[in-house]
């Protein structure tokens, strides 16, 4: 399941931020006719088809998935958070309709009917995501039933879909799809653009990438304060896995990175800033945060894994604001700098580094929450199938996800490669 | 309120079969028909199989948000045959993308076209074998019983077997009357149309077998048929579209609408006859009760809310359908 959720949000970060790009890009092209805007939204669909398909088929499989894998969790948890599933199985329809229309429609339709299908799937698309983010943060923040006797009673699907933490993951989930994405698809053209430098069709789509990447990088670390400020609220217990802090302390120090050691309940080799936690987590510099200290032994999550998935996160987070800002301050003032050498290694090394970051807090949202599927409802081990072997089917899917990645990964290569012969404006001059 | 959900979801159902089956069905008949045109199947398909998919999910959730204890227990003890379908799912899906997408020619495509074939094969055969282990009645949730007992005998047998033979005749059948309609080449639409015909008698021939498989196996279902007036009527009308449907196929300039109608027409009507001896119950099991959709179902605040996101969802989902439809088939009629 893990392996499946952690490849399919891939996808999905895609589906919810190309369509955006492509929008945009074709929006340029209807409102200046330059060509070039053209051949970039053409080429991005084409390699934005193969993940759409690829997140589609993933996509159903985990929604098979999480009952082979999950039984005793979803005949409780089905009735509480199937709403929010029935919505994003509408989105994920009009998604999969739009896109037909949008990437085999060029030649039969009018040119803004055409753009409007293309608006359509990004609508729909991060609605979608919407609505999976909102079925996962109710698991950390269950509400809208009542838990007897191992069975919920007077359930409220409304309560269960807007839970405490739907809008704060949310947030944060959607932002991070477009860094994630968009500083991919920039990086990957400034790496094209670092071989040869006179193509305006890399120019062009760099810059589309940057303006949407830039502005959502810049806005996380305030979504980011946000989430954490909740969670401090709902799982106490999460932020102290998260920041490694054993003890429940007044005033609470940061601790910025460093390896936890759970035998010595310290953090070795890391940075320390007196009351920091405090005030990020309470906002008062006084203020007193919960340790791990204050749950018994076997309902703590893992501090290693958390703690340290947390901490790249975040400073991916922080170092794609700073690119995000430098960006900024030479579109504005030194414009000759974005054509530069080192600007263009810098972007290109951004590549992989937001999607490093969403699977980091992924697993940090994930493995925060343990020993709990439904946060103090239901354990993880109560909820897994009683299959015998599962371990081998468990084994296939992982099998299967990584030649399906190894092939998209040599497919978009060879896209790339080709770029040069179908469209006039990224032929070298 | 239960009522309309049940209704939906065998609508989703039918759809699923009829578009999603069509789907499978192609790779089949790419892997028997002779001469054909390179790039029919692959033009007709490739803006609409995404879509049509997703009525399987639609069909899923309705199920786990509903039905949760049909879901859950489904994927408890068919794991396996439904681990089976997802790869198929997955390799169909992917295996059909990147041979579209590739730009290269060369041996990958002939590893796309093999995996693109064999989850062809594989999806709707299994999808078969989970249809008749909830009809035979062999599924268990007793513990005690082995694993073999638990997890492999309700879906290996000779009834399902059929069954999933059955189901895959019926898929490249869809298929092949799709099919016609969508080339101009005569000696490619000729041989669409014997396809068809073939896939019609086989699938007639393993739909009667179902049923005496069923008598062997100890599952009196063509007694249980019988009984029910209105199974009888819709099978009745399934087998009589076959005439209709062998003078259409034979007519020089076939009918593509007639025949794609009638098609669906009978697919329609064996689902349905299903759905009616069926009914109310899901899932048959070996001891006690099965699972049916009154003693399953979800509290009413979630029904509900259910409902008001697939009908708001169908409000905007079917006029979007129509659309796609009728953008990418109008050369075709």
């Amino acid at each position: 399941m893990a392996v499946s959720l952690g490849f399919h949000i891939v996808f999905a970060c895609i589906g919810m931020t190309m369509p955006v790009l492509m929008a945009f890009s074709e929006w340029r092209w209807l409102r200046t006719g330059k060509q070039v805007y053209l051949d970039i939204t053409k080429a991005w669909s084409k390699g934005a088809a193969i993940f759409f398909a690829v997140g589609a088929v993933s996509g159903t499989v985990l929604s098979f998935e999480l009952g082979l894998l999950w039984p005793e969790f979803m005949k409780h948890a089905g009735a509480i958070i199937g709403m929010p599933f029935s919505w994003e199985g509408t989105a994920f329809f009009i998604e999969a309709i739009a896109l037909g229309v949008f990437l085999y429609g060029w030649n039969r339709l009018n040119k803004w009917v055409h753009w409007l299908s293309g608006v359509l799937v990004s609508v729909s698309g991060i609605l979608s995501g919407i609505f999976v983010v909102s079925a996962n943060a109710w698991m950390s923040s269950p509400s809208g039933f009542d838990w007897v006797n191992g069975k919920a009673i007077n359930i409220d699907p409304v309560r269960a879909m807007f839970n405490d933490a739907w809008r704060p993951q949310a947030i944060h989930m959607t932002l991070a799809a477009f860094i994630s994405t968009a500083f991919a698809v920039a990086g990957v053209h400034a790496w094209l653009l670092l071989k040869n430098r006179s193509r305006i069709f890399h120019q062009q789509a760099v810059k589309t990438a940057l303006i949407f990447g830039s502005a959502a990088a810049l806005l996380q670390p305030f979504s980011g304060d946000f989430s954490a400020k909740s969670v401090a609220k709902r799982q106490p217990l999460k932020l102290a896995a998260m920041e490694a802090l054993y003890k429940t302390s007044k005033p609470a120090e940061l601790v910025i990175g460093g390896l936890p050691n759970d035998d010595e309940q310290r953090v070795n080799y890391a940075i320390h800033i007196p009351k920091g936690l405090s005030f990020l987590a309470k906002g008062d510099w006084n203020a007193e945060v919960e340790g791990l200290d204050t749950a018994a032994a076997q309902d703590r999550p893992p501090v290693l894994v958390t703690h340290i998935s947390f901490q790249l996160m975040v400073m991916i987070g922080f170092f794609l604001a700073f690119v995000a800002l430098l960006y900024l301050v030479f579109s504005v003032g030194w414009r000759r700098v974005l054509m530069k050498n080192w600007w263009l290694r810098v972007v290109a090394f951004t590549t992989p580094l937001g999607f490093i970051a969403v699977e980091a807090g992924w697993t940090v949202t994930e493995t925060g929450r343990q020993p709990w599927i439904i946060y103090g409802i239901m354990r993880t081990k109560d909820a897994v199938s009683s299959m015998p072997g599962l371990r081998y089917s468990f084994l296939a899917v992982t099998v299967v996800y990584l030649l399906l990645s190894l092939i998209i990964v040599g497919l978009m290569r060879r896209q790339i490669s080709t770029i040069g012969e179908f469209y006039p404006t990224a032929k070298t001059s | 309120m239960l009522t309309v959900i049940v209704i939906i979801l065998g609508v989703s159902f039918i759809l699923y079969t009829l578009l999603g089956g069509a789907d499978f069905g192609a790779g089949i008949v790419e892997i028997f028909a002779g001469k054909r045109e390179e790039g029919t199947i692959s033009r007709a398909l490739a803006p609409v199989w995404e879509a049509n998919h997703v009525w399987l999910i639609l069909a899923v959730v309705i199920l786990f948000t509903a039905f949760p204890p049909v879901y859950a227990s489904l994927s408890w003890v068919l794991h396996i045959p439904l681990m089976m379908v997802l790869l198929g799912i997955i390799m169909r899906g992917t295996a059909f993308t990147f041979r579209h997408y590739d730009v290269h020619q060369g041996r990958s495509h002939k590893y796309y076209n093999f995996l693109f074939h064999l989850s062809s094969f594989i999806t709707p055969f299994f999808l078969g074998m989970i249809l008749g282990s909830m009809i035979l009645g062999r599924i268990t949730f007793d513990p005690t019983h082995g694993f073999y007992q638990m997890f492999m005998a309700p879906w290996l047998n000779l009834f399902c077997f059929t069954m999933g033979a059955f189901t895959t005749c019926l898929f490249s059948y869809l298929a092949s009357v799709f099919l016609v309609g969508e080339t101009k080449v005569d000696h490619e639409r000729l041989e669409y149309v014997t396809f068809a015909k073939r896939s019609m008698i086989m699938t007639m021939i393993l739909g009667l077998l179902v049923f005496f498989v069923a008598e062997v196996e100890g599952h009196h279902l063509a007694r249980t048929f019988v009984h029910s007036v209105p199974s009888v009527i819709l099978l009745i009308t399934a087998f009589l579209f076959c005439p209709v449907i062998w003078h259409f196929l034979n007519k020089e300039k076939n009918k593509t609408v007639y025949l794609r109608m009638g098609a669906g027409v009978q697919v329609s009507a064996i689902l349905l006859g299903w759905f009616y001896i069926q009914f109310p119950v899901v899932i048959e099991v070996k001891d006690g009760d099965g699972l049916t959709f009154y003693n399953t179902q979800a509290p009413p605040a979630t029904l509900e809310q259910l409902l008001i996101a697939l009908i708001v969802g169908l409000l905007l989902v079917v006029p979007g359908f129509v659309f796609l439809f009728k953008v990418f088939k109008i050369k075709s009629t």
